[in-house]
Order: C-alpha cells, then sequence, then structure tokens
C-alpha cells in the first residue's frame, strides 16, 4: 500500500492540504504534490486501464514519460482527457477520473481481452475480421474503435483563452535542470540575450533527488545561487512550466507555457505558445530511465527507480512498504538507500551484471540491504498489485532460485538521454555502446540557414550521465552557443561537480536473457499499447524488420508517450530477433511535440470573431442595420439580399430586381477592385494583361476587359477607365482585386521590370454606389452638381465631378443593362452619399439591391460572371466573347496557351442560354446528358449550367450554360439530368443567352 | 519555418511574410514559339533535391519580388538577389560551388 | 501463402505464434525481369499485384530504397473517396474506391475499409455551386454522392459547430460509401500477396540508374547491381523528377511538403470524414481514437519531409472554429511528406518519351485513396499500352492544354 511517510518531501509544504476529487471521491493532498504523488499518498496506485488488454495499471514514472496515469480532468467547458497525472500539479478543487473502464477502474470489464490475449497479438486484426465482408464496418470495427480511445471527448466549448507570444533571442536553452542552467549561465555571462525554459515548476531538475556538490555546495543550495545569478543578469530570461515543443527550420522553436493548468483560479489565458526565433538552441533535457523486460512488469506497483526515488524525496511518498529494486546500473542504488533512509523496508537489490563492487553499490551494502548479482526477476507475483517477486539468474531461462515477498518494484535498465529536440530538425544520432543509448552526433547536427550547426545538446542529453561531466558540457555548449550567435565567450571557469563514480552499466533488454515465449508474452515493452517482446519478435519474424515497420505493425511508441519508455527497448528486442546490431536497425523518426501540446493553445487567440479578419465596406453598418443577408465574399461581407420583418429570401431578391428594372436600384459596388496603373508604358502593359486593345482606348472613356492566365484560362475581368494619357483605373471582380493586383506586380517585378508603369490599388479607398434603373439619372440630378446627361456622359464614359456636395467620379457603365451610373466617392464619405441617394431616390422608390438581384440581373442580360461562367477550365472564345480579344495585337497573356491543341479544339463547350421547356428553373449544376456512355461506363454529357435563376423580370427560369456545338443549336431541345435518381431529365431549349432588351436600348437612354 | 533576408528592403523575413513563386530564371516564350519552348515554359520544373533557384514575393512586407538560392534538402539559403537578373549572380553561384554543391 | 483466418489465429496461438511465416520474402534480386517497379509504396505494389493478376504477368521485381510503404503511402491521412468532379478522375477514383471494397478479401489481409462515409462542407455559396454540379457529375459518372442540408451535416457529425462566425455551414457533398482504410495494412497486404505470386520485393536497393539502348530501356543500375528489364514502371512519389532525370526526361512536377498531426486518443465522437476546405482543414477519428487532421500543402520546393508549423496552426484553428471540442484535446504528433504536384494537379499515368519506361506520379495531396484504381490502371498500360483509366492523365496533355483541373469545384485534392 502505497501511503505519505511522516516526514520529507522536498516540493512539499505540508501545513497547506489541498482538496481534490477521484473518480467522484474527495481527497486531500499537499501543496507541491502531484496529481499522481497526492493518489499514491492515499494509497491509490491503480490509476488507468492498458489500451488493447485493459490491463490495470499504476504509475510507472513521476515525469512527462507517464504512459498508464491518464486522467479525465476538470468538467464542462474545462473537461480535458489524457492528462499525466504525473505532471498535473495539485490544486484545490481539481476533478480527476480514470479513463478507458467500463463500469469502473476496479472491475473492467474490457479487462477480459486480457485473458484472451493470447490470441490477439501484435496485428492479429490484419489477419482476421475479413468475413463477412459488412463485418467489418457494422460489427468488429464499432467494438473495436468503442474498446480503444482512452480519454473521454470533450462536449462542450472550451473555455479558456489562449495566446501567442514571439520572441528573437540568441540563445534558447531548453531544460532547467543543472546542465540547462549552466549553458544558460556561460551564455549569459558572454553576452548572449538568453531564454532558459523549464517544463516542470521547479528548477534543478534530478540533481536534488540524486544528489551532488556543486562548487562545493550541496545540489539544491548550488541551484537556488545559480537561479539567483541568472535573475539578476538583465539579458537572461527563465521561465518555468514552459517546455521545448519542437524545433523547426531556421532556428524556429515552439515554446509551451502552461499559466492556470496548475490553479484553481482559472482567470486569464490557459496556455502560451511561444514562437521563438533563436541564433543558437541549447537542449539540456536530461534523460529518461528505461524499464527493464521481465514477466509481468506491468503490475501496478512496478516502477522506475528514478521515479520511486522521486515520490520518497519530493512528495514524501512511499511506493510500498518493501521494494526490491531490479537494476543493470549503479544509479538505481540510489532508489535503494533514498527508501532505506526513509525508514522503508528494501528486501533486496537484484543487480543483473555479475559484479558490483562501486561506491554506490558498497554503501547499500553498508546499509544493510542485500544485494544479489548476476540475478533478474523471473516474475512479478501479483494479480493486480505486486505481491512478490521470483528470482532467477540473469543468464538462464528464468528458473526460479528464491521467492521475495514485496509490495513495489523499482526498476532500472539504464538512461537514455532525450534527443527529441535534437532529431526534429534533423539532426543525428550514434550508437554509444558504454551507455547502451543513443546520442546526438555533433558533427551531424541540424543546421540553419547559413549552413551551420543551430542546437547543441549539452549534458545527460549529450550522453553525460555523471554530474561532474554533465556541468562541464554545459557550460561549453553555452559558451559555444553563445559564440555562434555573435558573442565572446566567457573566459569565467565552469560550475565544478563532484559525483560518486559508477561502474559500468551492463545492457539487459530481456529479463532473464533466456526467457521462454510464456514468459516473452508477459514482458511489457510499451506499457499503453500494449505492446510485449513476444509481439517485436513475432514482427521480425513475420518479415517487419524495418524499425518502421515494427512500429507500426506492434504500435510500439505509438501511444501519448511516443516511446518515451518503450523505443530502445523495442529496438533492442527487434535488433536481438534480427542478429543484427542495434544502430543497424536503425532509431524511429522523433516528431514534434515532445509532449502532447493543446490545440487552443495553438490555435491561439484567432477563435470566433477573430478567427479570420473581416473586411468591412464603408455601408457595411447600413446593410447590417437594415436586413442584410450576408454572403463571405473573399474576406469581404457582401448583403446577398435585404430582407423585410417577415420577408422570404428569394421574394426581396425578387423584389429588389423588379424594383431596379422599374425605377431605381442602388448596390454598393465598393467591393469591386479598383488598381491604378500609372505611367509612360500603362497602355503597353494593360495591351498585355488583357486580350482586348487598352492603349487606343480615348481619355474619359471605358472599356470592358478580359484576363487571362499564362496557361489561357480567363481570370478575371472588369472595365478598365482611362484617366488621362499615362494613367488606367482598372476595376477587378470583388474576389480577384488582390490577386489581380499581385498578378500585375509579378509581371511588372519580374518580367517587364524596364518599362515604366507604377500600380497601385485604390480598392479600399473609394466607396463606389450603383445607381440603376430608369430613373437613376433623375436622381443625380436631383442631388445635382454635374451634368450627367445622355450627351454629356454618353454610355461607356466616365467622368469627375460633384454630387450633392460631395467630389465623385462617375462610371456611365451597366452590369444590368439598366441606365447605371457608378459612383465613386471617397471611403469616408460614402455613407453621406449612400444616404442622400438613398432620400433623394425615396420618391422613385429607391430599393438597395444585393449579390443576388445583382447576379439575377446580369444573367437576364446574358453577361458572364467570373466564377459562374468561369471555373479556371473556360477560354474567353469558350463564351462567345471573342469580340473582347484583339486581333490586331501580336501578344497577351495567355494567348500563347490558346493557341494550343485542346483550346482551338472545335468540340469545346461554347456558352448558350438555356430555357426549360416548362418554364421552371434548371437546377445548379446540371449537366445535359448524350448519348450513350464512355469507356469507363460513365454517361456521356454534352454540356452543362453555370447559372441559374428564376427571373421576376420574364417569370420564367433562365439559365446560361456551356453546350456542345451550342451556339450552332439555338432552338434545340436537349435533356439535363436530374438527381431525383429515376432518371428523370429536365426538357431544356438553347436559346440566345441575352434574355432581355436584347437590342441594348435600356441601358443607351 | 524559413527566413529569408529581402534584397529590396533588407528585412530579414519570416516566412509568414513571404508568399513563395516557384522555379526562377524561366524564359517567356510566347506565340510563336514551339510546343516544346511553350511547354517547357509553363510546366517543367527542375525541381532538384538541392539548390533551387527559386521566386519570392515579400509580400507582406515591402511587395517586391526577389530570388533565392535555397537548397532543398537542407534549407541552407545561399542567398537572395534581385528579381531583375536572369541568372543567379556570380558570387552566389561561388558561394554554392564552395560548398560543393551543383547548381544545375 | 498461409491463408489469415481467425482460425489460424487461434491454432497459432496455442503454438506460440511460431509458426507464421514471413508476410513477403526476402530474396536476392535476380539479373533480369520482365518488368521493374521502382518504388514499394502502395502504388508501386499495386500495380506488381495487378500485373500479376490481371496479366499473367508475375517475373516482376519490385525496388524499394528503404523499407516497403515508406513514403507517402505510410504519411498520409487515409481518406477514400471518389467524388470527383471530372470524368477521368472520377474514372480511376471510383474504381478504386470500389476495389477498396473488397480489397481485405481479395488480399486476404485485413486492411480496414471503413465506409463510414465522407462529408465535404460547402461554407461559400460558391462552393455550394460546386458541389451541386459535383453531385450532378457525380450522378452521371456512377460515383453514390449526394448534396445534403446542414441538418443533415449537423445529425452526421454531431460536433460540428454549423454557425462559426465567419464560414457558416450551408450544406455539404456526402458520399456514403467513402471512407478510411488502415494505410501500413494496404502496402502490407499488397506486398504479401506479391510475393505469393513469386514476384520480388527488394527493399534497401536504391536506383542509381536507368540503362537505355537506343531510346528503349535496357534496365537499372542499383545499389545491389545492374538488373535488366523489357519494361520499367516508375512510381516514386516524392523522387519523381529525380528517377525522370536518369531516364532523361523532365516532369512538370514540384514537390513539396504536405503536413499532417493527430491528437491524442479519444473515446469514438465522430463517425465520419470531414473535409472544410474553405478553411482548409479535414478530419477523421481513427480505430485507435485519434483525431487525424490535415490541411494544405506547402509552397515552396521542399524534400525534407518537414513542413513550416504555421502551416499546422492555419489548419488547426481552421477545425477548432467548425469543431470547438478539439481545443481542448491535445496534438500528439505532426509529420510531413513530400507531395508531387503537377501542373494541374492531377495525376500522371503515362508512357514516357523513352520506350518502355512507364510513370505513375504526381498524386499530390489525394494518392492513397488511388492506389488500387492507380494500380489497376498502372498495371494495364504497362501491359497493354493503352488502359481507359489512365489515358486521359498522359504527359501529353500539358502541351495540348488538356487539363484535368478539380479545383474547379471549390475542391481541394485531398
Amino acid at each position: 500500500m502505497t501511503t505519505r511517510l511522516a516526514t520529507g518531501g522536498r516540493l512539499l509544504d505540508r501545513g497547506r492540504s489541498v482538496s481534490f476529487t477521484f473518480n467522484g471521491k474527495r481527497l486531500s493532498g499537499v501543496e507541491g504534490d502531484t496529481l499522481a504523488s497526492a493518489l499514491l499518498a492515499n494509497g491509490q496506485m491503480l490509476m488507468g486501464r492498458s489500451f488493447k488488454y485493459h490491463r490495470p495499471r499504476g504509475v510507472v514514472a513521476s515525469g512527462a514519460e507517464e504512459p498508464n496515469a491518464l486522467m479525465n480532468l476538470g468538467s464542462g467547458g474545462r473537461f480535458e482527457p489524457n492528462q499525466r497525472a504525473t505532471t498535473q500539479e495539485l490544486f484545490d478543487g481539481l476533478e480527476a477520473a480514470s479513463q478507458n473502464h467500463w463500469p469502473s477502474l476496479e472491475f473492467d470489464i474490457g479487462a477480459v481481452n486480457s485473458h484472451v490475449s493470447r490470441f490477439l497479438p501484435a496485428g492479429f486484426y490484419y489477419k482476421t475480421f475479413m468475413a463477412p465482408r459488412p463485418a467489418w464496418k457494422h460489427v468488429f470495427e464499432p467494438f473495436i474503435r468503442q474498446s480503444a480511445g482512452l480519454g473521454r471527448a470533450p462536449k462542450e466549448r472550451d473555455a479558456d483563452v489562449y495566446e501567442h507570444a514571439y520572441l528573437h533571442v540568441d540563445v534558447l536553452v531548453v531544460g532547467g535542470g543543472v546542465a540547462g542552467l549552466t549553458a544558460a549561465r556561460a551564455g549569459g555571462l558572454s553576452g548572449a540575450s538568453v531564454l532558459l525554459v523549464e517544463q516542470t515548476g521547479h528548477w534543478g531538475g534530478r540533481a536534488p533527488v540524486d544528489g551532488a556538490e556543486i562548487d562545493g555546495q550541496g545540489a539544491e543550495d548550488w541551484i537556488a545561487s545559480a537561479v539567483t545569478e541568472l535573475e539578476a543578469m538583465p539579458n537572461v530570461r527563465l521561465q518555468t512550466r514552459t517546455m521545448g515543443a519542437g524545433v523547426y527550420d531556421h532556428g524556429y522553436a515552439l515554446v509551451y507555457e502552461r499559466l492556470t493548468d496548475h490553479l484553481s483560479d482559472k482567470t486569464g489565458p490557459r496556455h502560451r505558445l511561444w514562437k521563438i526565433r533563436a541564433r543558437h538552441i541549447v537542449t539540456a533535457t536530461g534523460a529518461i530511465e528505461r524499464p527493464l523486460s521481465f514477466a509481468a512488469n506491468d503490475l501496478p506497483g512496478v516502477m522506475l527507480a528514478s521515479a520511486v526515488r522521486d515520490y520518497v524525496v519530493n512528495y514524501g511518498v512511499s511506493p510500498g512498504d518493501r521494494t526490491v529494486v531490479v537494476t543493470n546500473n549503479d544509479d538505481a542504488y540510489r532508489t535503494a538507500l533514498a527508501l532505506k533512509e526513509a525508514g522503508l523496508e528494501v528486501p533486496a537489490i537484484l543487480d543483473a551484471r555479475l559484479e558490483a563492487t562501486g561506491a554506490l553499490p558498497e554503501a547499500a551494502r553498508a546499509a544493510g540491504i542485500r544485494v544479489l548479482t548476476g540475478r533478474g526477476i523471473a516474475k512479478v507475483k501479483g494479480r493486480r498489485a505486486v505481491e512478490g517477486v521470483a528470482i532467477c539468474a540473469q543468464a538462464g531461462e528464468g528458473a526460479v532460485l528464491e521467492e521475495i515477498k514485496c509490495d513495489a518494484v523499482a526498476m532500472s535498465g539504464g538512461w537514455s538521454p532525450v534527443v527529441h529536440l535534437w532529431s526534429h530538425c534533423g539532426g543525428k544520432l550514434n550508437w554509444d555502446d558504454a551507455g547502451a543509448f543513443f546520442r546526438p552526433d555533433p558533427s551531424r547536427a541540424p543546421t540553419g540557414a547559413d549552413g551551420t550547426a543551430f542546437v547543441t545538446v549539452a549534458g545527460t542529453a549529450n550522453g553525460h550521465l555523471l554530474t561532474a561531466e554533465a556541468i562541464a558540457d554545459a557550460h561549453e555548449a553555452g559558451k559555444a552557443a553563445a559564440k555562434a550567435a555573435g558573442h565572446t565567450a566567457t573566459r569565467k571557469a565552469a560550475p565544478k561537480a563532484t559525483s560518486e563514480v559508477e561502474a559500468p552499466m551492463a545492457p539487459v533488454w530481456m529479463m532473464p536473457q533466456g526467457a521462454g515465449a510464456a514468459l516473452r508474452q508477459k514482458m511489457w515493452l510499451d506499457y499503453q499499447n500494449d505492446v510485449k517482446v513476444s509481439d517485436v519478435q513475432l514482427a521480425a519474424r513475420e518479415g517487419f524488420e524495418s524499425v518502421e515497420h515494427t512500429k507500426r505493425y506492434t504500435t510500439l511508441g505509438m501511444a501519448t508517450d511516443q516511446g518515451k519508455l518503450s523505443n530502445i527497448n523495442g529496438l533492442a528486442i527487434l535488433a536481438g530477433s534480427l542478429n543484427a546490431a542495434i544502430p543497424q536497425v536503425g532509431t524511429t523518426t522523433f516528431r514534434p511535440p515532445y509532449t502532447p501540446i493543446s490545440m487552443g493553445a495553438i490555435a491561439g487567440e484567432a477563435r470566433g470573431e477573430l478567427f479570420q479578419p473581416l473586411r468591412r465596406t464603408p455601408l457595411h453598418d447600413w446593410h447590417e442595420a437594415n436586413g442584410a443577408v450576408w454572403e463571405p465574399v473573399g474576406a469581404w461581407r457582401r448583403p446577398y439580399t435585404y430582407r423585410k420583418p417577415g420577408e422570404a429570401t428569394e421574394d426581396a431578391v425578387a423584389r429588389e430586381i423588379t424594383a431596379t428594372r422599374a425605377s431605381l436600384g442602388l448596390l454598393d459596388a465598393s467591393t469591386l477592385g479598383k488598381i491604378l496603373v500609372k505611367g509612360p508604358d500603362a497602355g503597353r502593359f494593360l495591351d498585355m494583361l488583357y486580350t482586348n486593345m487598352m492603349s487606343s482606348l480615348a481619355i474619359g472613356k471605358c472599356r470592358y476587359g478580359l484576363m487571362c492566365s499564362e496557361n489561357g484560362f480567363l481570370m478575371d475581368d472588369g472595365v478598365v477607365a482611362r484617366l488621362s494619357d499615362d494613367a488606367f483605373l482598372c476595376h477587378t471582380t470583388t474576389g480577384g482585386a488582390d490577386r489581380i493586383h499581385a498578378h500585375m506586380e509579378e509581371w511588372l517585378q519580374t518580367e517587364w521590370w524596364d518599362w515604366k508603369v507604377y500600380t497601385a490599388n485604390l480598392t479600399e479607398q473609394y466607396a463606389q454606389i450603383a445607381v440603376v434603373g430608369p430613373n437613376a439619372r433623375k436622381v443625380l440630378d436631383k442631388l445635382g452638381g454635374m451634368d450627367v446627361s445622355k450627351e454629356t456622359l454618353p454610355f461607356m464614359a466616365w467622368a469627375d465631378g460633384a454630387l450633392a456636395g460631395h467630389a465623385v467620379r462617375v462610371f456611365r457603365i451597366s452590369f444590368s443593362g439598366e441606365l447605371s451610373f457608378e459612383v465613386a466617392v471617397k471611403a469616408n464619405e460614402g455613407r453621406a452619399l449612400w444616404d442622400k441617394l438613398l432620400d433623394a431616390g425615396a420618391e422613385f422608390g429607391a430599393t438597395p439591391y444585393g449579390t443576388e438581384g445583382l447576379h439575377v440581373l446580369r444573367a437576364e442580360k446574358g453577361f458572364i460572371m467570373i466564377g459562374d461562367e468561369t471555373d479556371g477550365t473556360v477560354i474567353p472564345q469558350d463564351l462567345g466573347l471573342g469580340w473582347a480579344i484583339s486581333k490586331k495585337k501580336d501578344d497577351y497573356i495567355g494567348k500563347r496557351a490558346q493557341e494550343r491543341s485542346h483550346m482551338t479544339d472545335p468540340a469545346r463547350w461554347k456558352l448558350v442560354g438555356l430555357e426549360t421547356v416548362d418554364g421552371t428553373v434548371l437546377p445548379d449544376g446540371a449537366y445535359a446528358v448524350g448519348d450513350g456512355v464512355n469507356e469507363n461506363g460513365q454517361r456521356v454529357t454534352q454540356g452543362r449550367v453555370t447559372s441559374t435563376y428564376y427571373s421576376p423580370t420574364l417569370a420564367r427560369g433562365i439559365a446560361m450554360g456551356l453546350v456542345l456545338d451550342g451556339p450552332d443549336r439555338m432552338g434545340e431541345v436537349i435533356d439535363f439530368a436530374s438527381l431525383d435518381g429515376t432518371g428523370t431529365v429536365v426538357k431544356t431549349k438553347i436559346v440566345d443567352p441575352v434574355f432581355f432588351d436584347k437590342a441594348g436600348e435600356k441601358q443607351n437612354v | 519555418m524559413l527566413i529569408l533576408t529581402c534584397p529590396c528592403c533588407g528585412v530579414a523575413a519570416d516566412e509568414t511574410e513571404l508568399a513563395p513563386g516557384g522555379e526562377a530564371h524561366l524564359k517567356r516564350f510566347g506565340p510563336g514559339s514551339s510546343e516544346d519552348a511553350f511547354e517547357g515554359y509553363l510546366f517543367l520544373r527542375q525541381n532538384p533535391r538541392g539548390v533551387h533557384f527559386e521566386r519570392w514575393r515579400h509580400a507582406y512586407g515591402c511587395g517586391k519580388w526577389f530570388h533565392a538560392a535555397r537548397s532543398t534538402t537542407t534549407m541552407e539559403v545561399f542567398g537572395t538577389y534581385s528579381a531583375q537578373v536572369t541568372e543567379p549572380p556570380p558570387e552566389i553561384t561561388a558561394k554554392i560551388a564552395a560548398a560543393g554543391k551543383p547548381t544545375a | 501463402m498461409k491463408r489469415y483466418s481467425a482460425f489460424a489465429i487461434a491454432r497459432e496461438a496455442l503454438r506460440n505464434h511460431t509458426g507464421w511465416d514471413r508476410a513477403w520474402a526476402s530474396p536476392e534480386p535476380k539479373k533480369r525481369y520482365d518488368v521493374i517497379i521502382v518504388g514499394a509504396g502502395g502504388h508501386g505494389l499495386a500495380t506488381a499485384y495487378y500485373l500479376g493478376k490481371n496479366f499473367g504477368i508475375t517475373n516482376v521485381a519490385v525496388l524499394e530504397k528503404g523499407w516497403l510503404g515508406g513514403g507517402n503511402t505510410g504519411r498520409n491521412t487515409t481518406i477514400i473517396r471518389s467524388n470527383y468532379l471530372q470524368d477521368p478522375s472520377a474514372a480511376i477514383y471510383e474504381k478504386s474506391r470500389s476495389l477498396y471494397e473488397t480489397l481485405s478479401q481479395d488480399l486476404n489481409y485485413n486492411i480496414m475499409f471503413s465506409p463510414r462515409g465522407v462529408i465535404m462542407l460547402a461554407q461559400t455559396e460558391h462552393e455550394v455551386r460546386g458541389y451541386k454540379r459535383t453531385a450532378h457529375a457525380n450522378a452521371l459518372q456512377g460515383v453514390k454522392t449526394e448534396y445534403i442540408t446542414p441538418k443533415r451535416v449537423k445529425e452526421l457529425v454531431p460536433i460540428i459547430a454549423l454557425d462559426g462566425p465567419r464560414y457558416p455551414v450551408l450544406g455539404g457533398l456526402w458520399q456514403a460509401r467513402g471512407g478510411t482504410a488502415r494505410h501500413d495494412a494496404v502496402a502490407w497486404g499488397y506486398a504479401r500477396a506479391c510475393s505469393a505470386m513469386g514476384m520480388d520485393i527488394i527493399q534497401r536497393c536504391e536506383v542509381t540508374g536507368v540503362t537505355r539502348d537506343g531510346g528503349k530501356v535496357t534496365g537499372v543500375t542499383t545499389t545491389r547491381g545492374d538488373i535488366g528489364c523489357d519494361k520499367l514502371g516508375i512510381v516514386v512519389a516524392g523522387h519523381s523528377g529525380h528517377l525522370a532525370d536518369m531516364a532523361g526526361f523532365r516532369l512538370p512536377i514540384e514537390s513539396v511538403a504536405l503536413q499532417a498531426l493527430v491528437s491524442e486518443p479519444i473515446k469514438p465522437c465522430m463517425d465520419v470524414v470531414v473535409m472544410a476546405n474553405t478553411v482548409h482543414g479535414y478530419m477523421s477519428q481513427s480505430d485507435k481514437g485519434e483525431m487525424v487532421i490535415g490541411g494544405g500543402a506547402d509552397g515552396y520546393n521542399n524534400y525534407t519531409q518537414r513542413g513550416s508549423f504555421h502551416h499546422i496552426e492555419e489548419t488547426v484553428r481552421a477545425l477548432i472554429e467548425t469543431f470547438p471540442m478539439i481545443s481542448r484535446l491535445k496534438m500528439l504528433r505532426q509529420w510531413g511528406g513530400i507531395v508531387d504536384m503537377t501542373g494541374d494537379r492531377s495525376p500522371i499515368l503515362s508512357k514516357t518519351p523513352v520506350d518502355g519506361v512507364f510513370i505513375n506520379c504526381g498524386w499530390g495531396t489525394g494518392g492513397f485513396k488511388a492506389i488500387p484504381g492507380s494500380g489497376w490502371a498502372m498495371a494495364e498500360l504497362m501491359a497493354k499500352g493503352t488502359s481507359p483509366l489512365a489515358d486521359a492523365f498522359s504527359l501529353g496533355r500539358f502541351r495540348e492544354g488538356r487539363f484535368i483541373d478539380e479545383s474547379v469545384a471549390a475542391g481541394v485534392a485531398h
């Protein structure tokens, strides 16, 4: 039984008790506890269920590497699944619940999987569940999904907020252990700006628990003085609860700060995601202890030796009354000594090595602990908790020599440097035989923009497991980083540390070495995903020889801990199975983040209203206040229509169209692109840009133009007005303004850079209002200030002037077929002019209309709309726009492309008008069917609808479409397929696309 | 996350300020050009595993186009230079050659 | 080949699974083959499989630089759908989807095809029209899709927020028989079946050159010696340009990084695949419980299998708008793959200027779903010199201006 010790716990404030709940039960812990230590203090070793077999699981580790103790945390808008109990600091009111079991943690039906586990080896699902075929979707998959998955899905909208922050530094040091502190100090003393981040709430890492003497001080005192020294440096910034999450190209690092996860008070941002640009990065990320692979090593009560030590020393928690230590190295003896010092029993230390004569083993013997060398664990006894261990010779096959009663096992298989951040951006690793781990190869470091290394690894992470070496290494790393960032390295000496000399470890990948199949089926490599030694061996036998194959076949290392405990052990088993050396089998790729980071933090502030910026026209507020039904068009919102109270959307559209045709409509056309093109070569440039001739346009006149991509396709259209000899104003579509401006700049800067042309995107500088309808001129006359008569301002002309006191530019152009003036005014006067137009137009029933009205009005006239009649595959020639393609020009953008065989193919579909025989509206996107099927069995088609509307003017459905040989088939009735699934067709007549006022008399008055 | 120095305004620009524009130094072929030449210009690309001469626009900065010589395998940047040239400047090709990288 | 079944597992369980054979053999390369396929990804292996199955051509080697299935086959978001707009695309993707339906049984390997349904959200009027058009096209192409209302979207995906402040959901294109499959298993299943037909899958064998005699291919040089062949299929997404260069021709291709990410596993909360193209994000939930998330490709040439983080940021942002509950999930892992983008973003299955050399590449961001269909068509093309499924995807189309552009229906090709 785990319990709180009467004394000890260096991180605890024993005077302050903290109340929390676990599975609904009210428990209390102490300020300074993690959730895991508080649960252990309450005797709760069972903390979760494994993924596949639903085995009962206790906590194994004390930090980020924990695979078992994952919790559902919080509730409502603050619910979060899969939070590691070992890194969750305890706070008053914390609510935790264990995961992946039904009906309860103690009794889980899913544990039946464990009893049939021999039928569920690695990859079993690839070999079965294949018949009957529908069963996978309807039976097997739902069952598998339900039993997988760990934590519950959040249901509510996140109640917290998140933010992003940015920092440029010379040196980023990741890891606040003694190596990180030393590296930051060396960097800081060298004059570099330094950011030092530590993922936990405490500085110093393992040193205070493991014990070391630095500069003549105990570890804890040295750490305190080092932090004080760093805090006094103006060029050094320190942050706890901040994790180096990922390293990316060119010195970009992601750093994840948790601000309120450890507090009862959740005010303010929960997480802050820092985007760091560092000239150099030092990773002092320490090492992670490896489990040992012996039978039943997953029973609750089997823990990493270092974690046992942490719980005793940091949290004053006893992992059990009697703890057997099993190891292949000297470090684990520290755990035995710590337990002994806390007054707990250590019945034996089982050392797989043949001898153990170093200072630490001798100290253990001196403390009266029985040390058995050449021994290992044949099997841990117990069903749901450790009850004892069966001891065997490590060299043998598992014959039991002795059984020892105990309620906890502390295991150590050696240490693996944390090389994740080094590897994220391409740093390579070497196998270190002595330590049996991968360590960074400094000659194959991640390189930056200048081709030189930008990451240095320091201390334990660099393979220096002894404190003295780690600190010396970190000091050099800090200096090197500062130097790489352009500073002169400090000449101050490195801190000097002493630590016990340790004897070499001996790699132990399986315990005992000759374990038979029965034992191997009980040796867990990956606790969370339930991958065992036998699974990896099976994978190897079946030919999954690459480590990536084995990982994917067995799911080794793919759990939420991403293999922090299992990777090396699994790799060694694979290498053993293949009779290959470990480095030949290779290692899997490390991907960011180091530990999981919240999606909320990744999104940052950009949520809800701030998700994406919204562009508003000067008239936006008026629209909003007058029933606008919004339509997103690019980043703009445009009114689709204005609904009166109680009015249906389609009725509103019809009302707007009818009013416009009959009398007067007003349109906010401010979103139309307005690009000024100016300079001596402006005409020449526009001749290249547009398919038609623009250089011949007279000053004061307007011309409709088409723009194609270099690939020949129609990309935009609009009216060009010649402002002066060397200046043109190009109107673009709403969505096209920025794109077309960029397109112009691209050609000017990268192809015709010697042409004297300047462009400016003036879109937002002007409000533009289309005044449309038979009474358009009357309302402008009423406002007064300029002559807009037919004689002075004929169709396709423009003029500067004044209207109702506003300086305006009036374009006599029409996208509706009506008498129409587009009035441009300075943006800040747009609303005033709009209001005056509404006032003056009241007697004509002035009716604002939206984009849908605009679309119907133009369709009634057979005008094309970019995005409807065009879709990126249509050329102007398809649309009967040959008249807008100059025959006189040698070249324009897209001309050469349009000469290719498919573009000149007479069988291309061409634009026509379409009228259903019964007057109904053709369905959007419908296709006209031809005869038979093609060689792939698809129905042959001969055309499609590009725009289709109900025309209130004509009181019938009208449409435009592209049809094979369409213009030559006027009057022919063809079949459009409907979607009702019965093969019904819509009989449709091919007609002229101009449905209304074919002679164009209305616009020309 | 690249950083490229815009040769027009001198800003060391984060990738989020930049818009990529594909292979640099393409020669435009217009009307009258052969099918081969036009297809090559519009579609065929070097796509090298190594140094790529490429176009970028400082889209959320000064708005100017420029060229960069960048390795597609290491992200090393051998230099940025004006968009108004038809081949990389000699100091950049020299730097690439010195690093032992092919430039074709 | 020993058949896989529940019975076989039970039998093996009684002898501690010691009786399982290698899933595929590991032979030394022979001196020559009738056909060499370069690239043992899904597409390459499927090509070999259908050469054997449909045309009886089994003297085939599949050469792989690294480990089979280690490229984009094992790096994608496993979405399978065929709701494409253009006829040639719909034909090959629907062929592929229909082959996926029975692939587990064909290969005797459970590739876990899960026809859970795919929704493409319409979030602008433009998308509404685009997807209605696609629904019309699909009906005539024999692809079962349907344009659905927001209410139906919500029924299918209860965790969706229909009324995002920026892009409300206006409808969706629903393909009920689209879904997902276990990506690695597809490569492994084909590899096992190819091996069983006597084909040689040779891993850790990098092609270093293509040998020719008067404009006709004669074989390849590799890190494991020279190997002769009559026909050579290049099926190496991400490295196509490199191989084409060896064979002496250029491609209309640029290679860029495409990134994806997964969350930690949670209990089932989303039964269908959802794609939101306006905001560039798509998401499904794997059988393990991870939310599998993808977005748009990076814009610059890249062979590092790493992308830029701001793309991940944009994707996650978009999906939080669409699925607010994921804000409190955590990103477990992000990764990148190298995708080949062609001039029209559609693939190339084609003869090449070198006689006997065929190429299959340019699947961009959409290759996984095409594996069986692509293999089927490529095998036919290599065996007969023509294939109705492949012919529209020839290299010549760029020169002719005969593009297969799927972006027109507001779709991105994932």
